[in-house]
């Protein structure tokens, strides 16, 4: 018996060991290796083949983020309210809806290019362009958003909606004024992890956004967000120092945001942090 | 009356909003299947799936995708073989090992591996992984090995979470009446515990095999990405996902047709997967 329970101990260690170390040394490789190449020159105003600067990517990706997340965020936070405001329990429609959130959670970023491809940019004849890459990103962050929404009202006490009702206001004016402000941590916990769907996003937005190294002068003209901007580095083979670079402005991102969604999260969840 | 009006109005606005997700998901469907089916029917359904050569510049061209859905399946293979033990085994650390403490700082960190984007992945299997491969097993280190090693990396997120929470659910008479008949800690967590939650252990297994099947940059930059064959696993291979991402930009005419079938096999793979995983997930509820 004392035999098992040292081996099972032994493994148990190593494997979350392993786990963590793997990623101490991803991102502490990174952030090494990465950080002597950051020079002012990457953040030219201009992209040219000498400086190849940063600035224009980190430009397209703002307004990526941006335009996306105006797509998405009412259509979400609606179907949320949809969902658990209005929505009778055992609806049909709310099965399928559940069903196609899942679903499109599901579905690999690789596809939605492809979707995006074949839909926004030659259907709709938009052709590579932020608007293409934006709608594409909305739909595929659309079941996060969803999901961030339904557990933060689910998680409102009905009390204060009964109290709300009882001094006589709508349905509206108390989704609005009541149980909205208080589920706006956890609504923005969610909106801020699909931030970081969008900036690390490339598969979907290589041939929907296009991968053109210049800021976007319209809603209709191509442009790369940063980690297009690294993939295209990376691919060619000759920049490495810059993928560097850029990687590391990457992982300060994706770390920072998600800092930003678990303090979100736990200001929400203030009594219980293990759950 | 102006007031029912505006409640009515928003409560129209908030069905219309819901009905986005269906909408989106007929569109995808609508739009993978009409863009593949053509060049299915052209090619020849068998050709198309079974064929063992892909070479669209070659004349007459083939177009042959059994070499990719087999990579596919290996590299995806690979990665559960990799990512399991250890995902499951960090699962079991973090829900009965873990003191509280560290906790705090590891179920986030669980998180942020989960928000590292593929390309920086990829980019940390082609600068680290592949010449670590090529140095202890030869060849040039973009492999199937290669692949496997990061996916597994990759899916180690998914398989943590939805095992933990399996793990956690697990009542706890189960724990308490092994302890009771003589078990130490240890054992009572792995032949009590962890089996009670296999049905959820089991989901992470399918979700994981989705995130790893339809996984692209991270295995672009480090697969090999040649549309042979596999032959043994430290040589390179194409997966279904890089063949869409390193064709799709130059293709034209019935290539670019059979780059959007590669795309629709791709989405009924994950459509199944997808299905076994809300019926498991039902079933767990």
């Amino acid at each position: 018996m004392n035999k098992y329970t040292k081996i099972i101990k032994g493994f148990v260690l190593l494997s979350a060991i392993l786990t963590f170390s793997v990623l101490f040394l991803l991102i502490g490789y990174i952030l090494v290796k990465g950080i002597p190449h950051i020079d002012p020159s990457l953040f030219a105003l201009e992209y040219n083949t000498e400086n190849l600067s940063l600035f224009p990517a980190i430009i397209t990706t703002l307004m990526m983020t941006f335009l996306a997340l105006i797509i998405s965020c009412p259509i979400g936070v609606f179907t949320g309210f949809y969902l658990v405001e209005y929505a009778k329990t055992g609806n049909k429609f709310v099965e399928i809806i559940r069903l196609t959130t899942e679903t499109l959670s599901g579905i690999p970023s690789i596809v939605y290019g492809l979707f995006g491809l074949l839909f926004f940019v030659t259907a709709l004849g938009w052709s590579f362009s932020l608007m293409a890459g934006a709608f594409t990103l909305s739909i595929m962050i659309l079941p996060l958003i969803i999901r961030a929404t339904e557990e933060a009202l689910i998680a409102v006490p009905n009390t204060l909606r009964e109290a709300s009702f009882g001094l006589g206001a709508g349905k509206l004016r108390t989704i609005f004024r009541i149980v909205l402000p208080s589920a706006i941590p956890g609504i923005l916990a969610g909106i801020i992890l699909s931030i970081g769907r969008i900036v690390g996003e490339t598969a979907a937005l290589i041939y929907t956004a296009g991968s053109v190294p210049k800021i976007p002068e319209n809603l209709f003209s191509s442009g790369r967000t940063l980690a297009i901007h690294m993939y295209v580095l990376s691919s060619e083979g000759l920049f490495t120092d810059k993928a560097y670079a850029t990687a590391v402005i990457l992982l300060v991102v994706v770390i920072g945001i998600n800092a930003l969604s678990s303090y979100m999260a736990k200001r929400f969840t203030k009594e219980n942090v293990n759950g | 009356m102006k007031k029912n009006f505006l409640e009515k109005f928003m409560e129209i606005i908030f069905f219309i909003s819901a009905s986005a997700s269906i909408i989106s998901v007929v569109l995808i469907c609508v739009f993978m299947f009409a863009g593949g089916i053509p060049a299915i029917k052209e090619i020849g359904l068998f050709d198309f799936l079974l064929g063992k050569k892909w070479s669209p510049s070659n004349v007459p061209p083939s177009f042959g995708i059994l070499p990719m859905i087999l990579g596919s399946i290996y590299v995806t293979f690979g990665a559960i073989l990799i990512g399991l033990p250890i995902g499951v085994l960090t699962a079991v650390f973090l829900s009965k090992f873990c003191p509280r403490k560290i906790y705090r700082y590891l179920k986030p960190a669980v998180n942020l591996m989960a928000g590292i984007p593929s390309i920086v992945y990829g980019f940390f299997g082609m600068v680290v992984l592949v010449p670590f491969i090529s140095n202890v097993f030869g060849g040039n280190g973009n492999s199937i090995l290669t692949a496997s090693i990061l996916l597994g990396i990759m899916i180690l997120p998914t398989i943590i979470g939805l095992s933990e929470s399996a793990i956690r659910s697990v009542p706890k008479s189960y724990y308490e009446g092994a302890i009771a008949l003589g078990a130490s800690h240890e054992t009572a967590v792995m032949f009590a515990v962890l089996p009670a939650a296999k049905s959820g252990i089991f989901a992470s297994i399918v979700l994981g095999i989705g995130r790893a099947i339809g996984e692209t940059m991270a295995v672009v930059m480090v697969a090999g990405n040649q549309a042979r064959m596999p032959n043994g696993i430290l040589r390179g291979i194409r997966t279904l996902t890089a063949n869409i991402v390193m064709e799709m930009g130059y293709a034209a005419d019935l290539h670019r047709e059979a780059l959007i079938a590669t795309g629709m096999i791709l989405f009924i793979f994950i459509l199944f997967i997808n299905g076994v995983f809300s019926i498991l997930k039902r079933r767990m509820n």
